[in-house]
């Protein structure tokens, strides 16, 4: 008995106590940590903070941090100088569709990728990994050239079909690295109970991958949320703008009107952190899940 | 439909229209026999071996990307090769122009400014994204009682959307009134134009690039976690200070990760779009006038269709250059703690 406690004893004591350095090392990540939270939250303050000015009071050197008088009527009249609530209305739609297409395609062809052995396969999977790697821009005027021969110019079409075929390759890849992680006994379970491949991955893969699914799926949202590029060469009339594109034509009509913009992108950004917090796990789980094995 | 007789003239268009027809009609007869023959077919496909069925059912699961990368990617690769060799401006029917548009690349002074714009941008921005990343990373590894606030304040402005972080950068970095000059000045420092002078412009898209770069940092986060703990403890009794243990443990390891963020950081940088249209619109002197907004705007705002896929095609030329040199002389250096998986 005496032994054994002397033993443990030892293994607790095992570390020497803090050196002068550990102490040290500590108060300098206090200090760094603290020092660049200041730095990556000021702009945020600051958007907030001149958001809610007079336009009188923006203009003022020195600035001052606190606005006087306080202004949140600016959000009232950026949101409603141009329609807003339709581009918003439109964004919705557009990530709605996208969200859809990508949770359900791409796990649909995650799973061949993930589970399916057959000639050809990693052929398929390479251009995946290729897609991965090229830039939408590169593709741009082409595409456009298609989208237009179709008549889908100032439709939501071009944002929303090309999702529905395969969802992207960074969702493919990130659901074939969930899909592998899954034992398969639990699919060879399935299929000895008379489950067809199709509802191995409906009934069994996809409610087991929820955690991906949602990831993707906020990710996706994101995108659709922020995208410029797309929505800025495809939509041609104002009612049929996302909010990304009403946001950027704002700003060029609306030149020295710094309060009113600012007013509209603090707006916009409201939802991304919102979902960011109700979604915070997900986020960095979805990363570090899916992470970067294989 | 005088539209239609314009496209047509590209033949990979036109074939792409020509083949929806017949997947409609493909579509309608299989769907036919399948009605007539369905318990004929169900034991056609039984009969099939088990790999030959394995093979059917891993086609089907793949057929959306397949079809996808067809239509969205290999079709307009071609129209893109046939761009290249026409004059067009969407309106009047394209021309056939032979090497016109690659003899305009070689003389493109413009061109010539947006490949160094975005070259140095690039040069510049992803080395220090990395680092910086990494360094916050490493900070938002260590145990602290509020640590989880920090991680959700450094990654907060990698979720800002694009346009809305333009406006936003663009009021910090205003001569007069933004707060990054507030702040200089108050030091005693000079009032920068940091919009307006070509020399600072630069500086001022890779400041608000790094502000961003939460993304990557938690994806070093992930990776600085899934380090066995042992391993800090064997090298601590072997007697490896703290630097050591970045150098020898750190390093090795998180080096997939660190290659994947360099990937990763490369494409990013070389696709800068929304902040040079909004912030600066290209300016001062073609000053930020990145070379993805170059091609947008030969293509929707000179209507120079043609010439618009040339830099498209160039913009992938030199993606494919690039990788191929990050992969060849940065991939090998990687290492993989468990090669093949």
């Amino acid at each position: 008995m005496g032994f054994s406690e002397k033993r443990a004893n030892f293994v607790v004591s095992r570390r020497p106590p803090k050196s002068y350095g550990d102490i040290f090392f500590h108060w300098l990540t206090v200090f760094l940590l603290v020092f660049f939270a200041v730095v990556m939250i000021t702009p945020f303050i600051w958007l907030v903070s001149s958001s809610l000015k007079t336009q009188i009071n923006i203009f003022q050197y020195p600035p001052e941090l606190i606005p006087n008088p306080w202004m949140p009527e600016n959000y009232v009249y950026a949101l409603t100088y141009k329609p807003f609530a339709t581009y918003f209305r439109n964004t919705i739609l557009v990530a709605g569709l996208n969200v859809t297409a990508v949770v359900f395609t791409s796990s649909f062809c995650a799973y061949g990728f993930a589970r399916m052995r057959f000639p050809g396969r990693d052929f398929w999977f390479g251009i995946v990994m290729a897609t991965l790697f090229l830039p939408y821009a590169i593709l741009l005027v082409p595409s456009f050239i298609i989208f237009s021969r179709l008549g889908w110019v100032d439709t939501f079409l071009p944002l929303v079909v090309p999702p529905f075929f395969g969802g992207g390759a960074f969702n493919i890849f990130l659901m074939r690295q969930f899909f592998r992680t899954i034992p398969e006994e639990i699919a060879d379970a399935a299929r000895i109970d008379g489950c067809s491949e199709f509802g191995v991955y409906w009934r069994i893969m996809l409610p087991l991958s929820k955690p991906a699914l949602i990831t993707i799926g906020i990710f996706t949202f994101l995108f659709a949320w922020n995208d410029l590029i797309g929505p800025i060469t495809y939509l041609r009339s104002p009612d049929n703008f996302t909010i990304a594109v009403g946001l950027a034509s704002f700003r060029s009509q609306t030149d020295i009107h710094w309060d009113l913009q600012l007013a509209a992108s603090t707006a916009v950004t409201l939802p991304v952190i919102a979902l960011f917090f109700l979604a915070q796990r997900y986020f960095i789980q979805g990363v570090v899940m899916t992470g970067l094995k294989g | 439909m005088v539209a239609a007789g314009i496209f047509l003239e590209f033949p990979a268009v036109s074939i792409l229209i020509r083949v929806r027809g017949q997947l409609e009609n493909m579509a309608l007869e299989t769907k036919t026999i399948a009605n007539a023959k369905g318990f004929w077919l169900t034991r056609q496909y039984n009969r099939l071996s088990l790999k030959q069925r394995r093979t059917i059912m891993g086609y089907v699961f793949i057929m959306p990307f397949i079809l996808g990368f067809l239509f969205w990617w290999l079709a307009p690769a071609v129209v893109a090769g046939q761009l290249t060799v026409h004059r067009w401006n969407l309106i009047s029917p394209p021309r056939f122009a032979g090497a016109f548009n690659f003899n305009r690349l070689l003389n493109d002074a413009i061109l010539a400014q947006s490949l160094k714009v975005t070259i140095v941008f690039s040069a510049i921005s992803v080395p220090l994204g990395l680092v910086f990343a990494f360094f916050l990373a490493n900070l938002i590894n260590a145990k602290f009682r509020f640590i989880a606030v920090f991680r959700t304040i450094y990654f907060l402005p990698s979720i800002v959307p694009a346009v809305a972080n333009a406006i936003l950068w663009a009021w910090l970095f205003n001569t007069e009134f933004g707060l990054i000059n507030y702040v200089i000045r108050a030091f005693g420092g000079p009032k920068i134009g940091w919009l307006q002078d070509p020399n600072w412009v630069m500086l001022a898209f890779v400041i608000l690039t790094v502000w961003g770069v939460g993304g990557s940092m938690i994806i070093f986060l992930a990776g600085l976690q899934g380090i066995p703990q042992i391993f800090y403890e064997a090298a601590e009794i072997d007697g490896a200070g703290r630097w050591q243990r970045l150098l020898y443990v750190t390093l090795p390891m998180m080096s997939p990760i660190i290659f994947f963020n360099l990937v990763i950081g490369f494409i990013n940088s070389f696709q800068v779009f929304v902040s040079a249209l909004l912030i600066t619109n290209g300016g001062p002197q073609n000053a930020t006038l990145f070379l993805v907004l170059y091609i947008f705007r030969t293509a929707f705002q000179s209507q120079k269709m043609g010439y618009a896929a040339v830099l498209s095609w160039l913009l992938f030329a030199i993606l494919m250059v690039l990788s191929f040199i990050v992969f060849r002389y940065i991939g090998s250096r990687v290492y993989y703690e468990n090669p093949g998986d």
